[in-house]
């Protein structure tokens, strides 16, 4: 195998992520760290520019509280978030992220983000938190501050961070390598910040051939921030708490602007709204099934239960919505100059963020106006940030939190100088694109007050890092070792491809952890089935084989992956219920329990390679 | 699809150590050959169709070609994008084609000044942010406990 450098990178505060959490830390680390005479690094798997969740752009930002306009309180928007996820939300990390979201929204236009305006110069909100913006370059602008505020040579790009580095019960660094060059990079740092993403991936996407990479999150995250956590031996939150989006069929074009922005509905094939003619059901997920608007994993459940009977295609009505709109006014020519506008914006909002729908609307001759489009439910997601909640459990902020919730540190995990914020910190979901960024203010602010704090770093074991090094490039050593001994270098008994063993999680949590294929629904025999396999899935991650730095990226994203997968099934399997029953069913266990209104988390413990399942009380702030 | 690269326009950025698709792909999917001296995907199936790198292209040598697996062909999706906006044409099976031009930015690219203007404290322990309260629009941070909605 060809040698390896290894490059040692120091720095006081360390930023491991380029999207927007990482974005909102490194402005936030870069102006306290100057302060106080503090050095910050950043680490990104791809280029800053267009790395994370908003690579593509975005047409809405989703969270904006409205605060100063006497719009909303804190406390209504610590409501919303509860009601969605059924009652279980840290309220402390909640009501943080939403007292300087405005903030955040407010330097992104300062930055150079068109934000609608009405009239008025008021924001135009698509729906009571969201805004709409005209959002392709929304990346390109955030990370333009970003790397404002570090300077381009504390920035690193393209180098793929693997595995943490744990002295004495505190996090002092991370290890990882170039997908482009071969260099072996150690970073080490007196406080660390995971904003990794979330994880695509895990589950059995809805297409088998090229669309396999048209996931509706994007395929680049990979699970490192939940891996990076679990094994730095952080107690994780909510990794039951998976995301289905419903979007439009195929493409997972955006549907907020449909419903919120359009006010459009959803019926069945036979015309029927489920939303109606379900609402019964509603019923059994008392209280969250009263609340409005409706959870989103339980408006997922109703239309579920519509394409269980066969009552399917569900249609987005795009061309009810749009003929009531354009309704509103009666002179013909207005109602051509509206139908244009409405036109235009429904075609941006894909185009900003989901171009692969739009090429679908055209390549099926869509007319919104003139007919309904399909939706569907997408295949699984980790993503705290959205309607999801998986991620580490964190320290809440020192004025708000219960006693409970408070270890010193805003946003650090359970590990010592160890810190999270975006798809990367748990119970804290409904943030999005916005609330990421402020998330990764609160938590930068926070971990240079730590680095400030806690200058005394352990020693770092040298041994530990060669180890590191030799277990990380062996992908590269097996495959180069064992190529030449089969006439085709995919099939070899020696080492299993990164492709191949994406296919084989991805199948194994398809059909044993509730995905597309079973609609969603597991049980204790299949969880515990499932894990048996995953156990012989991870033996094999030794010998995943790696020909070039691009697959030996591949084979370290499925084992990020994997550890995912394991997190998720051990705890929907701990959680002896049904909670969030449009993000998956226990067929076994098929109602809500009062005794589960708690966190289920738990932790893994490297040094004795085992899982501690952890039941956490629900503490309200208000 | 997967994106694509027009052989008869590719340069490979005049072969330069990284091309700008290879820069620009978040997923790590471009790739420059080396003997032919031109990019392609590496991995389509693994394509989110962003378009990252049909934007960046200097010479549009870039396009995309719809999921094979549930796409109808005929159709395609172009842009191009300048310094403050981005124009798109839509192509239909159907031959008929569309064309919208959306602004994408309000100040010149480069200039995004990480405080916005807004002035900070200095005080490490509290819990306000750099630019904050300024940037909140408010005069203290928003508190937690009022409880009275004004919506």
């Amino acid at each position: 195998m060809e040698k390896f450098e290894t490059v040692e990178v120091q720095s006081d505060v360390l930023i491991l992520g380029g999207g927007m959490a990482a974005c909102g830390a490194a402005v936030e680390a870069a102006f306290w760290a100057k302060k106080n005479g503090k050095k910050v690094v950043l680490v990104d798997k791809a280029s800053m520019d267009r790395s994370g969740a908003v690579a593509m752009g975005l047409s809405a930002i989703n969270q904006y509280v409205g605060v100063k306009d006497g719009q909303n309180t804190i406390k209504d928007y610590v409501d919303y978030v509860r009601n969605d996820l059924m009652g279980i939300t840290r309220e402390d990390l909640v009501a943080n992220i939403a007292r300087h979201v405005d903030s955040t929204v407010h330097l992104f236009e300062k930055w150079g983000l068109p934000i609608w305006k009405d009239k008025e110069g008021k924001y135009v909100h698509e729906g009571r938190w969201q805004l709409m913006i005209n959002g392709e370059s929304y990346k390109v602008i955030v990370a333009e501050a970003a790397k404002n505020a570090l300077g381009a040579e504390n920035v690193y790009e393209r180098v793929f961070i693997t595995e943490p580095l744990v002295e004495e019960g505190r996090c002092v660094g991370a290890v990882g390598f170039s997908v482009r060059e071969n260099k072996f990079y150690v970073f080490k740092a007196k406080s660390v910040i995971a904003a990794m993403g979330g994880a695509v991936h895990v589950f059995k996407p809805r297409s088998g051939g090229e669309g396999l990479g048209r996931s509706w999150y994007p395929p680049f995250n990979s699970g490192a921030s939940a891996y990076f956590t679990i094994k730095a031996g952080a107690e994780m939150t909510c990794q039951e708490v998976r995301f289905i989006p419903v979007r439009f069929k195929d493409a997972y074009g955006p549907v907020g602007a449909w419903f919120l922005l359009f006010k459009s509905i959803a019926t069945n094939g036979l015309g029927e709204d489920y939303m109606q003619t379900r609402r019964p059901e509603l019923e059994k997920w008392k209280p969250y099934g009263m609340v409005k608007p409706v959870p989103a994993n339980l408006r997922n459940w109703l239309m579920m239960l519509d394409v269980k009977d066969g009552k399917g295609p569900i249609y987005m009505r795009t061309e009810q919505a749009i003929g009531a709109i354009v309704a509103k006014t009666s002179d013909p020519k207005e109602r051509k100059q509206k139908l244009k506008e409405v036109e235009s914006e429904a075609w941006e909002d894909f185009l900003d963020m989901t171009i692969s729908q739009a090429i679908l609307w055209a390549a099926t001759n869509t007319m919104p106006e003139e007919k309904p489009s399909e939706i569907a439910a997408c295949e699984p997601y980790f993503i705290g940030s959205h309607s999801g909640a998986s991620g580490a459990w964190l320290s809440g902020p020192e004025d708000i939190a219960p006693k409970e919730y408070f270890w010193g540190y805003t946003n650090m995990t359970t590990i010592q100088g160890l810190f999270a914020a975006g798809d990367a910190s748990g119970a804290s979901s409904h943030k999005f694109s916005s609330g990421s960024h402020a998330e990764g203010r609160i938590a930068a602010k926070s971990a240079v007050r730590y680095a400030v704090e806690n200058p005394n770093m352990p020693k770092i074991d040298n041994a530990k890092i060669e180890a590191l090094k030799e277990r990380i490039l062996r992908p590269l050593e097996l495959f180069e070792n064992h190529k030449g001994e089969t006439t085709d270098a995919d099939v070899n008994p020696n080492y299993i491809r990164p492709k191949q063993y994406l296919f084989r999680l991805q199948k194994l949590m398809d059909e044993y952890a509730g995905g597309v294929s079973t609609n969603f629904t597991t049980s204790e025999k299949l969880l515990n089935k499932g894990l048996e396999l995953l156990e012989l899935l991870k033996e094999d991650s030794e010998k995943l084989g790696a020909g070039t730095l691009h697959e030996l990226l591949r084979c370290w994203e499925n084992i990020h992956r994997t550890w995912q997968a394991e997190a998720h099934m051990r705890t929907i399997l701990f959680r002896d219920e049904t909670r969030w029953p449009g993000y998956y069913f226990r067929s076994d266990r098929p109602a809500m329990k009062d005794d589960w209104k708690v966190f289920a988390n738990c932790t893994y413990h490297p040094n004795e390679k085992k899982w501690e399942m952890i039941k956490r009380p629900i503490l309200s702030i208000y | 699809m997967p994106s694509y690269v027009i052989a008869s326009k590719c340069d490979g950025c005049k072969a330069l150590d990284k091309t700008a698709c290879q820069h620009a792909c978040p997923n790590d999917l471009m790739v420059l050959n080396k003997e032919t001296k031109k990019a392609y995907n590496q991995d389509p199936a693994m394509c989110w169709e962003c378009m990252c790198c049909v934007k960046i292209c200097p010479v549009q040598a870039m396009e995309v070609r719809s999921y094979a697996d549930f796409v109808p062909m005929g159709a395609s999706v172009t842009p191009l994008r300048s310094s403050d906006s981005i124009m798109w044409t839509v192509k239909f099976r159907n031959g008929s084609l569309k064309r919208f031009k959306f602004p994408i930015r309000t100040t010149p690219e480069g200039s995004a000044v990480p405080d916005g203007g807004f002035s900070s404290t200095d005080d490490l322990k509290s819990q306000l942010l750099f630019t904050e309260p300024a940037s909140s629009g408010m005069k203290e941070l928003p508190p937690v406990k009022a409880l009275a909605s004004v919506a």
